[in-house]
């Protein structure tokens, strides 16, 4: 008798279920993003400086004890705006993704849920969204309501809906035609009750996954609109506005305040996106048992 | 000659808890039909795909499965190449799921030709029009031009019998080759695949779950439960008188469409998944006459019947049980009678 | 004495496709039908009409003297219609509820259907389990925790927590392995005698309609074509399709040809 072991999967086979199912990478990223959240919520005590007021006396500094990662060409401490900066530039995105989840998955669900004419329309609908860059829609809401935080906001959270409605509405109709949903309208339950109760929370996982995807594409673009100078107004610290602040200080040969910032942002939206596409894995894995 | 021999094949999984396949023996010869029954996880289809060397990656195998003598287990790709285009095909249950949906009939069928065989346009589309004809679809001008959705699923499985036929195979191997079809379809399906096998004297092994099929289209039949072989016999003295509790089993579950109706007698339980395993004879926790201290120690090997255990009518017939064999501790104590009415 | 469904000249087309056309038949109290056809025949519609999946383009469901109206509004229409009949569908991996246990699933029901008391509703779950050979484990274990076989006996206990007067089996069997089947069929035998509940039993196999059913109807591209009691149809059947199915199961001595011609046949 002969006796082989049969490898039929080469390095990516090998990559896929080695180094990635081991997870580090979604570990490393997870840490990466609660690490972001912490010091969001704990800025004010954490930053040693505030990073509102310039210290005119040092503009441009390299890093020293006073001012650890130097200071801007305003004199504000780059590490200060970094820590207390990342407040608004999560709770940004935060807000486009729960405005976006919240209206997606009422779109979605009832979309998919009713089918017919309705569905229809609303696909079209969607499909007109879909045609705006989110970026154009949110200076369109920029000239409309003034600068800042809110506007900005809620136009990438109606530019970020169809996405997730796509989605929902995807995932409704094909778990409508299962008949668990027709057995429990048989039952005598009320269609309402078992879209949302029974329904709906078998989705969670996946609109899940979809929003944390979503969540640093909005962080991306809210930085870049912040960096155009159309989202948070300086002096309140923002990853993006501090990039645009530092482009004299890059010209001049400085330009650490401007890497921070863009490091901070390139970080958090990889770390995003690594841990939703492996939570939509471990769903997909999930289902096909 | 004998076209497809597995011998001592056991094939493990990483992660199961028995193996997917446990020193299966297994033979067909050119001109002979043989057919492989099993429930869900019983290794039927993992057993066929086998004799085309597709096994599942990562697996651990020993044992050979000889295809015309030559051993597969550890072939290299030329060779697994060489049996897969001209001596072993398959067809499998869902003709759907086995055609690309954008391709053309003409497609699906002259491709491999060309590709494998370097036959140009024209040759390989006289040789489709041949095989549509071959497998009786009524119109094959037509057909090659036709997308598989305006086929019905009887048709395209002949579409598929037609693309298992094109390297002219000496073996055929149908895994539940009308599962998805209807009951009337089952029947020109398979009357197509006998006269196939006649025609040709291709050896051909059935795959399929239902005991009553393997009795009324097979010379010889190979019973398979967790893994393993646990009974082989003609198909007439598989039908007349099974020996294994599980065949028995599988015959008193079936309701009679005819005769007296009485109520039926079930094995209890449900097959064991690959998550399961039991020292003993795997059918042990299901089996009537399971005997504790003794069924459950280790599992039975496939014998010979001892003489005793042949009945007296098959006996008689020199033919009939010169290939029986049976998995089971039991065998000769077994009440010789059977009926759906059988308990220990 | 009422019969306990009667349905009379039903039709549902699907745009240019009929899929049931002129289908009536009349189930007495504790009676058995069974509904047999192939794909195409139109016994899924007619079985997914029978429980207000699908609304009918003509003709009439009556339960017990009540017909069933097309739409139903509000709550206590919709608890009687789900009182009048219930289904038990093909695929038992799909048609239970992955999130919930099987006893939480029944325990859903009979609240749904207004049994309060927390303990009453234990009770009823274990004997409704008990009826279709489930015990305790079962009870608390998630559908993917389950065989096959079990999921499907589950699923008949949830559409008997309902207590309806009428059981729609869709190919309830089919998907189960063979020694699995049995023990499902056993088990609607049983129902069948204990519960005195009516019984239509929609399938493509001869010998398991024969096992549950007193009569059977015969459906062809939506069309009955023979409706007659289960013993006489399978001695004498009149009609050349059912002869076909008759003869399509597999037997010793089987000739597949000779079928294969008369389907040949009868599609011209």
């Amino acid at each position: 008798m002969s006796t082989t072991v049969l490898q039929r999967r080469p390095l990516l086979g090998r990559l896929r279920g080695g180094f990635l199912a081991h997870g580090w990478l979604f570990r490393t990223s997870l840490v990466l993003l609660l690490g972001f959240v912490v010091v969001a919520l704990l800025a004010p005590w954490l930053a040693p400086q505030d990073p509102t007021l310039g210290d005119f006396a040092t503009t441009m500094a390299g890093p020293s004890a006073a001012h650890l990662l130097g200071t801007d060409q305003g004199g504000h401490d780059t590490f200060s705006a970094l820590l207390v900066g990342a407040r608004s530039s999560l709770l940004g995105p935060l807000g486009v993704v729960v405005f976006s989840s919240v209206a997606g998955i009422a779109v979605g669900l009832f979309s998919g849920w009713r089918g017919g004419w309705a569905d229809a329309v609303i696909g079209r609908v969607l499909d007109i969204l879909f045609a705006f860059p989110s970026l154009l829609l949110a200076i369109l809401a920029v000239a409309l309501f003034g600068k800042g935080l809110g506007a900005p906001v809620l136009a990438m959270a109606i530019a970020y809906m169809p996405y997730t409605a796509r989605l929902v509405r995807g995932l409704t109709a094909q778990e409508k035609a299962r008949p668990y949903v027709a057995a429990y309208l048989v039952q005598g339950h009320a269609p309402l009750y078992v879209a949302v109760r029974r329904l709906l929370p078998s989705l969670g996982p996946t609109v899940l996954a979809q929003s944390t995807v979503n969540f640093g594409y909005a962080l991306l673009d809210l930085a870049a609109l912040s960096f155009l100078g159309l989202g948070v107004q300086p002096p309140t610290p923002d990853w993006g506005a501090m990039i645009n602040q530092a482009q004299a200080a890059v010209l001049q040969g400085q330009p650490l305040s401007a890497v921070v910032p863009a490091v901070a942002v390139v970080l958090v939206v990889v770390a995003f996106n690594v841990v939703g596409e492996q939570l939509g894995d471990r769903l997909a894995r999930r289902d096909a048992r | 000659m004998t076209l497809l021999s597995v011998e001592g094949l056991t094939v493990e999984l990483p992660g199961s808890a028995r193996p997917v396949l446990d020193t299966v023996h297994l033979r067909v010869a050119a001109g002979e039909v043989v057919g492989l029954v099993g429930e869900s996880g019983s290794g039927k289809s993992v057993t066929a795909r086998s004799a085309l060397g597709l096994l599942p990656a990562r697996a651990h195998v020993t044992g050979r499965v000889l295809v015309e003598g030559k051993d597969l287990v550890g072939a290299d790709a030329a060779r697994l190449r060489e049996v897969r285009t001209s001596v072993a095909s398959m067809v499998f249950q869902d003709p759907r799921a086995g055609i690309n949906p954008v391709r053309r009939i003409g497609d699906f069928l002259a491709e491999p030709l060309r590709l494998v065989k370097g036959w140009s346009r024209r040759q390989a589309e006289a040789r489709a029009l041949e095989l549509l004809a071959a497998v009786g679809l009524p119109d094959p001008p037509r057909h090659l031009r036709q997308y598989p959705h305006q086929l019905s699923g009887g048709m395209l499985q002949r579409v598929m019998i037609a693309g298992a036929l094109a390297g002219e195979p000496k073996l055929l191997l149908c895994d539940e080759p009308t599962t998805a079809l209807d009951v009337s379809t089952q029947a020109e399906i398979l009357a197509l695949l006998g006269a196939l096998q006649r025609e040709r004297g291709l050896g051909m092994l059935l795959i399929t779950h239902d005991i009553e099929l393997a009795a009324a289209t097979c010379d010889r039949v190979y019973v398979m439960y967790a893994g393993r072989i646990v009974e082989e016999a003609s198909a007439a003295d598989l039908f007349g008188s099974p020996r294994h509790p599980y065949t028995r089993g599988l015959l008193g579950s079936t309701p009679p469409l005819t005769g007296p109706m009485e109520r039926l007698h079930p094995v209890p339980g449900a097959p064991m998944s690959l998550a399961e395993s039991a020292p003993g004879c795997a059918f042990a926790a299901r089996c009537a006459f399971a005997e504790p201290g003794r069924c459950d120690q280790a599992p039975p090997g496939l014998l010979p019947l001892p003489a005793a255990a042949v009945p007296s009518t098959a006996a008689a017939d020199p033919t009939g049980s010169a290939d029986r064999r049976a998995a089971c501790f039991r065998v000769a104590e077994l009440p010789a009678v059977v009926t759906s009415e059988v308990a220990p | 004495m009422t019969a306990l469904l009667e349905v009379s000249g039903l039709r549902k087309a699907y745009g240019a496709t009929t899929a049931v056309d002129g289908v009536s038949f009349t189930l007495p109290p504790g009676g058995a039908l069974g509904l047999v056809g192939e794909s195409g025949s139109g016994k899924t519609t007619t079985a997914r009409m029978l429980v207000g999946l699908e609304q009918p383009d003509s003709g009439s469901i009556t339960v017990l003297g009540r017909p069933l109206a097309a739409r139903v509004r509000g709550r206590a229409a919709r608890l009687a219609r789900a009182k009048a009949v219930q289904i038990v569908f093909q695929d038992p991996y799909l048609s239970l509820d992955a999130r919930l246990t099987i006893g939480a699933t029944l325990d859903a029901v009979l609240r749904l259907h207004g049994l309060g008391d927390r303990a009453a509703r234990a009770a009823r779950v274990r004997e409704l389990l008990g009826q279709v050979g489930l015990g305790e484990r079962e009870a608390a274990a998630l559908p993917r925790h389950l065989s096959g076989g079990q999921r499907q006996r589950a699923a008949i206990a949830r559409a008997l927590a309902v207590e309806p007067a009428v059981l729609v089996l869709d190919e309830a069997v089919s998907a189960l392995d063979v020694s699995v089947q049995a023990q499902v069929l056993n088990v609607l035998a049983d129902i069948r005698r204990d519960a005195g509940i009516g019984l239509v039993f929609v399938s493509h196999d001869f010998a398991v309609v024969r096992y549950v059913c007193d009569e059977a109807l015969v459906l062809l591209r939506g069309r009955p074509v023979e409706h007659r009691p289960m013993a006489e149809l399978l001695a004498a059947p009149e009609h050349p399709y059912t002869r076909l199915l008759l003869d399509s199961v597999p037997h010793p001595g089987w000739d597949p040809a000779s079928i294969a011609q008369r389907r040949r046949q009868l599609a011209q």
